[in-house]
Formats: C-alpha cells, structure tokens, sequence
C-alpha cells in the first residue's frame, strides 16, 4: 500500500513538474511591473474608487467636453463619445503626424489637435492638464493589447530609440540596457528592477504622490545615471517610447497604472 | 609575463577637466601607487562607501553593514574583497573598472573621458577624488572574511 501511494505521489509530482517546465518554456517572459507591485498596490491600481490616477481621468473627460480655443470647440465636437471613438488609441500611440512630418506621442498628438483644430494653445507639457487628458484618452485602451502602427515611416525613428536604449551615458554611465534588460529582477539598493515596459502611462507613482507621464519617468533614470535629461517633448523621448512600445507589443494597456 | 604601463599624462591634448585628474600608472591590473602619495582612511572609507549619493556602492553591491537596509544585488558581495584583491587591484577596480572587464557595468570612479552626456552638475568631475578612492581602498582591504 505505502509504495503504490509513494508511487502514485512520485508521479503526480512528475507530471506537474513537467507541466510548470512546459508553461515556463511556452510564457512570455515579459512582465509588466504591475506584477512585482505589492498586493496592496495592486488592489489599488485595480480598484477604480481607490486608484488616485483616476481623478486625473475625470478631470480629463471634463477637459474632453470643454469648448476651448478661438473656434470654441472641444474634442467631444469632432471625435464624439471618447469611449467609442479612442478606443484602442492609445496603444498605437507615437505615431506618425503627417501635419507636424514626424512621430508623435499622445500627448503631443493631444497639443497638435489644439493647435490647428481648436486653435487653442498647446497645454504645458507635464502639465496637469495633458496628463489628465492623456490620462482620459488612455483610459480607453485598458485592457488592450499594445498595438504599435505597421508604418514604415516610424521606422528611422524606432530605430533611433533602440539605439538611446543601449547608449550608455551619464557619469555613471549606463544604458537603460544594463539595468532593464540585463538586471531587470534584482535589486537596485532596496527596489526591484523592472523591464521597463511603458504599459500604464501616464501613471500614479507613489514615490511622486501624484501622475506622471513616460518622459518624466525617463528623465528621473537620466538624472539617476547623472546624465543631462533630454528637455520635455525632445525627440528622443519620442524615440525611446517608440522602441519601448515595439519591445511591449501585445501587453495590456494599464492606464491609468500605479507604480511604486 | 605581460606588463604595461598606462600613463594619463596627456595634459597638453586634454580638455581642462581631464588636468584635474592625477597622473597614476596601471601595471598589469592593478594601480601599484597611491592616487595621493598617502594612504588612505578606512573608517572614512567606511562612510564614503555607505553613502548613497557619495560612493553609490550599495545601490548595487551588498556588504558588511548591518545598520544598511536595502542593499543592491546586481554586483558582487563586497565581503572578502580584501581577500579577493590587493591594494593595487582595488584601485584599478575603483578607478576604472573597465580596464579589467570593457562590459562591466562598473562605473569608473575616477575618470572623465569615454563619458557622454554627462549632467551639468557632474561635468568635469569624477565620482570619487582621489582621496576618497584612496579611502575606499583602505576600507575595502579590511573586508577580508568572505560570505
């Protein structure tokens, strides 16, 4: 009796050893850093009425609706009901503006619309209320799959990126390589190293107590590394989501995602 | 036995940051000489290394320093690392850890050149003076016991 149950556990243990293997072999090593967050983080980021990125996303449906600029227009007057008509947009996002003949991010597609359709002046980068609009648009992707546009004119530009990424630099000199790809799971002092993937911007960093956008989070490594940050909107910036989008493609849109 | 001499002395091409930086010579991998002439202070050492806007050396390493919390463990334990290395050894190690693996990710404590973009702030200034290396030295000799 004991050596056939012995046996049948032997088994069994086996059987789900192999299974985990398989699994491992098949997953896609690629995590979001939502899945290293503590519980508590994410419950937070889960829960609409606890996640504070969502005050951001209100003050951006408001911001949706109102008549702005000599012409009095809002976004809601050409593209309608945001729920219908930026779904999905945000995870296609830069892309390439043929008005300003070069790739842009949302919130620099946000400020383009306010420019020659609004005639309203561009909202101050980083300020609250691109991220809240920003915030509102991405919104509308959660849950989607990272998309980004199959258009060879990004190209060049995507490219560009990579090459930032792997570009060690700064007195300390790194690149974001040496940390994300090769460290991404240890331990810098007391944090873990994520791999970097922009899925939920602008987000709700806890160390910030408030949102930020993908080119603050990439100017905080740049003044880590003690490198010259790249001033806000530079093309850089641009560039470098650009890759980090292409290296995300297929993971879920999180927006608006919190992060420690 | 391969020797060679490396000698940073080459003030008359430099741009005037790279003067600020003494000449030192690397002997096989190791910087025999002290950067000052003097020997360095462990216990100041000691504070330089702990010190997470100075030396940075616990964002990526983990040592003997129970009053520490989170210490890095993308890098070697600095336990036995004056078991590991001589004094020479350290100070190439320190000064420019490149020299002895072009990959690591190491930065060079004390040099100015292949650096790009570097922050306004930080221009014209290695990590660590000379005198700081030469107390990290004195310091990183004491750690002999091995985790």
């Amino acid at each position: 009796m004991m050596p056939s149950v012995a046996f049948t556990s032997m088994l069994s243990c086996a059987v789900a050893v192999s299974t985990v293997i398989a699994a491992a072999q098949t997953r896609d090593p690629r995590r979001s850093g939502f899945e290293d967050m503590s519980r508590e983080s994410q419950a937070m980021q889960r829960d609409d009425t606890a996640n504070p990125g969502m005050f951001a996303v209100l003050e951006g449906e408001e911001l949706w609706r109102a008549k702005v600029g000599s012409r009095k227009t809002s976004c809601a007057d050409c593209h309608q009901n945001a729920e219908v008509s930026m779904r999905g947009a945000a995870a296609r996002y830069p892309s390439f503006s043929t008005a300003w003949n070069g790739p842009v991010d949302l919130q620099g597609q946000i400020n383009l619309c306010r420019e020659t359709r609004q005639n309203a002046p561009p909202f101050p980068l980083e300020g609250p209320e691109l991220l809240a609009l920003s915030a509102y648009v991405g919104k509308q992707s959660r849950g989607m799959s990272i998309a980004p546009p199959d258009d060879a004119r990004l190209e060049p530009f995507r490219r560009q990126g990579e090459a930032l990424y792997n570009m060690r630099q700064g007195q300390l000199n790194f690149s974001c390589a040496n940390c994300h790809e090769d460290h991404a799971g240890q331990r810098l002092a007391g944090s873990l190293i994520p791999q970097g993937h922009p899925t939920g911007y602008p987000l709700y960093r806890l160390e910030w107590q408030g949102i930020g956008s993908l080119q603050r989070r990439l100017r905080g490594c740049l003044i880590g590394v003690r490198a010259e940050p790249y001033a806000y909107g530079a093309e850089e910036y641009i560039a470098l989501e650009l890759f980090l989008m292409s290296r995300a493609r297929g993971m879920a849109v999180e927006t608006p995602a919190i992060r420690p | 036995m391969v020797r060679w001499l490396f000698l940073i002395a080459a003030l008359s091409v430099a741009p005037p940051a790279i003067a600020q930086l003494r000449a030192f010579a690397v002997v096989g991998d190791a910087i025999p000489q002290s950067l000052t002439g003097q020997a360095g202070d462990a216990a100041r050492g000691r504070a330089v290394v702990t010190d997470r806007q100075k030396g940075l050396c616990l964002l990526c390493h983990t040592g003997p320093f129970p009053e520490q919390r989170f210490q890095g463990n993308l890098a070697p334990d600095l336990r036995g690392a004056g078991s590991r290395w001589d004094e020479g050894q350290l100070r190439l190690r320190l000064v420019d850890s490149s020299k002895v693996n072009p990959s690591t990710i190491m930065p060079a404590y004390y040099r100015l050149d292949r650096l790009t973009r570097v922050g306004g702030a930080w221009q014209g200034k290695p990590v660590l003076s000379a005198e700081e290396v030469e107390d990290v030295v004195a310091f990183l000799l004491t750690l002999k016991d091995t985790p």
